[in-house]
């Protein structure tokens, strides 16, 4: 055992450094937290003092506000595009795996959309899903199909035109991280199974896939977070229509608080979307015991 | 060996073609963006503009101001970013290295605010900022982030925990105090976390828009993100000025990208961090 040397006043330079964080917390994390709260059971309109409604907002939310049900299902659907988007990667990322010359060339390109703020490329794929110029429709009309669908104007088109941009943009993102997760595929192991003459298929369901579990884990966990706050390519896209079919929970928060400026309505809206990630967070760790392998 | 040679065609084609469906609508953008604005309608289509004109970018740049857009940016995205690393690096020096009472639960309880879905806290930080009168300023879009994030002040306590801890006894031998470790020990050890945090802290910053959107209104206070997504109203959508604009805002960070893609790909493949 050696004498530890440790600074004189050593705590109190501690409580310094991480001062700025924990002060951030309590001034923009809990104390907001605990208003919201509060808020949510008044009705606010900015001009006139909160004024207190009991469970009215909430009442409001479940029973009465069509939208809420219309914008969480919306919601749900722009989900599915992940597991999709998801199998498209991974199936990216196994021939990647398999080349050798190019790889970083292609991992490069496939990762330009990730770096691209949502706003500029919600403006680029407007302009291609445009029925008279738009590059789609272009595409279409010279193999002959002359009256393009209505990407974004079309009530039951509008969701998975939009789901199509999602794993257009994460592609790449998602390519880097599953190439990372396969480098740790065990060689051995691979070999192996080839020598007992498993087929492609046999060595990738046994070996390959389980040993990428933790990290397909990963992109579904952050992914689900992501898809139910998101907003951005939605409002500059379409703003949420037509007739709000296209329109996000988010959308909806960001419209009754901030246009409407119904500030305690949007609180309880607010809470109910945190209880909602929370929730699916919550149980997507509690299904990992049924397929995530942890090494 | 035949079938081999065959496989490795189709993988390379499919990979081709996947290249092909994501530089392909670029391609389109930055075509449109040079053509002149009868020349976008014309029938057939070409991707090498007869007649290239700048003449989208002059309207972009001078008409919607995309270059005081690009300041207002740098003035939020430099400040937050840079007082975020500094912050969160001596916060995570001291939640890695020095030792204090509570501070397990201290940095439990900060972590604890990456569970929270930042729109629960949007409404009262708004009504907030109102009130003492930063709405319509830059300083709600830095302050909180130059305090330093949990996220930031994780990745950095995660990284000060791989240096011994003999380094720091050594520091305390000889009489060091910690400011003086922390400014000629720790950060200069912690250049490529540093690195790594500050690029993605950049992306985040330059492709913010929900942030600026619900607080700054004045328009020549605007990001260069609003002021892209105004261009769909100013301009009637005309798509030159709209694909010049959404060219000016991307490629900063493509250049950014295809420069530090070391520090990218790094910083994604370890941590998964996206920006």
């Amino acid at each position: 055992m050696t004498a530890v040397s440790r600074f004189p006043h050593e705590r109190w330079w501690a409580y310094l450094f991480a001062a700025p964080p924990i002060l951030g917390f309590l001034v923009f994390g809990l104390g907001p937290l605990i208003a919201s709260f509060v808020l949510s059971f008044t009705r606010y309109d900015v001009l006139t003092p909160p004024e207190p409604v009991g469970f009215e907002n909430y009442r409001r939310l479940f029973v009465e506000d069509f939208f809420i049900g219309k914008t969480l299902v919306n919601t749900a659907f722009y989900l599915l595009g992940l597991p999709l988007g998801m199998a498209v990667s991974l199936s990216i990322a196994l021939l990647l795996d398999r080349v050798t010359r190019f790889r970083g060339f292609f991992r490069t390109v496939y990762f330009v959309p990730a770096v691209c703020s949502a706003v500029a490329l919600g403006l680029l794929w407007k302009w291609i899903y445009r029925t008279d110029y738009g590059l789609l429709s272009m595409a279409l009309a010279a193999i002959g199909i002359e009256d393009s669908p209505a990407w974004l104007s079309e009530p039951s088109l509008v969701k998975p035109s939009l789901v199509l941009i999602g794993i257009w943009t994460n592609l790449g993102y998602e390519v880097v991280v599953l190439l990372a997760a396969l480098k740790t595929v065990p060689r051995q192991l691979l070999e192996a199974a080839e020598l007992d003459g498993a087929s492609g298929w046999q060595r990738f369901r046994h070996v390959t896939f389980p040993a990428i579990t933790p990290t397909l884990f990963f992109i579904s966990v952050t992914g689900t977070i992501a898809i139910l706050q998101s907003f951005d390519q939605v409002w500059v896209m379409t703003r949420g229509g037509p007739a709000f079919a296209s329109a996000t929970y988010m959308l909806y928060i960001y419209v009754t608080g901030f246009q409407y400026f119904r500030m305690g309505y949007a609180c309880a809206m607010a809470w109910l979307l945190g209880l909602v990630v929370l929730f699916v967070t919550w149980a997507q760790f509690r299904l990992a015991r049924f397929w995530v392998v942890e090494s | 060996m035949r079938q081999n040679a065959l496989s490795q065609v189709f993988r390379y084609g499919l990979l081709v073609i996947t290249a092909l469906v994501i530089l392909l609508p670029f391609a389109f953008m930055v075509s449109t963006s040079f053509k002149s604005h009868s020349e976008i309608y014309e029938v057939p289509f070409r991707w090498i503009p007869r007649r290239p004109t700048l003449g989208s970018y002059e309207k972009a740049l001078e008409q919607a101001n995309l270059l005081r857009g690009l300041f207002n940016t740098l003035s939020i995205a430099i400040p937050s970013t840079l007082g975020g690393l500094l912050t969160a690096s001596f916060a995570g020096f001291a939640f890695a290295k020095l030792r204090f009472p509570g501070r397990d639960q201290l940095f439990a309880l900060l972590m604890s605010t990456m569970m929270l879905p930042a729109i629960v806290t949007l409404i009262p930080q708004f009504l907030g900022f109102a009130r003492i009168g930063w709405v319509d300023t830059y300083w709600q879009l830095i302050v909180p982030g130059a305090m330093g994030t949990a996220l930031a002040t994780f990745m950095m306590r995660q990284y000060f925990k791989t240096i011994p801890d003999e380094v720091i006894e050594a520091a305390a031998l000889d009489g060091a105090n910690p400011l003086q470790t922390f400014a000629m020990i720790i950060l200069p050890l912690a250049k490529p976390a540093l690195v790594t945090l500050g690029v993605f802290g950049l992306k985040g910053a330059w492709n913010d828009y929900f942030g600026p959107l619900i607080y700054i209104a004045s328009p020549e206070k605007m990001t260069i993100q609003q002021m892209i997504a105004g261009t769909q109203n100013a301009y009637g959508g005309e798509p030159g000025v709209l694909m010049a604009g959404a060219t000016l805002a991307m490629l900063p960070l493509v250049v950014l990208f295809l420069f530090a893609q070391r520090v990218f790909v790094e910083g994604i493949s370890t941590t998964g961090l996206k920006g």
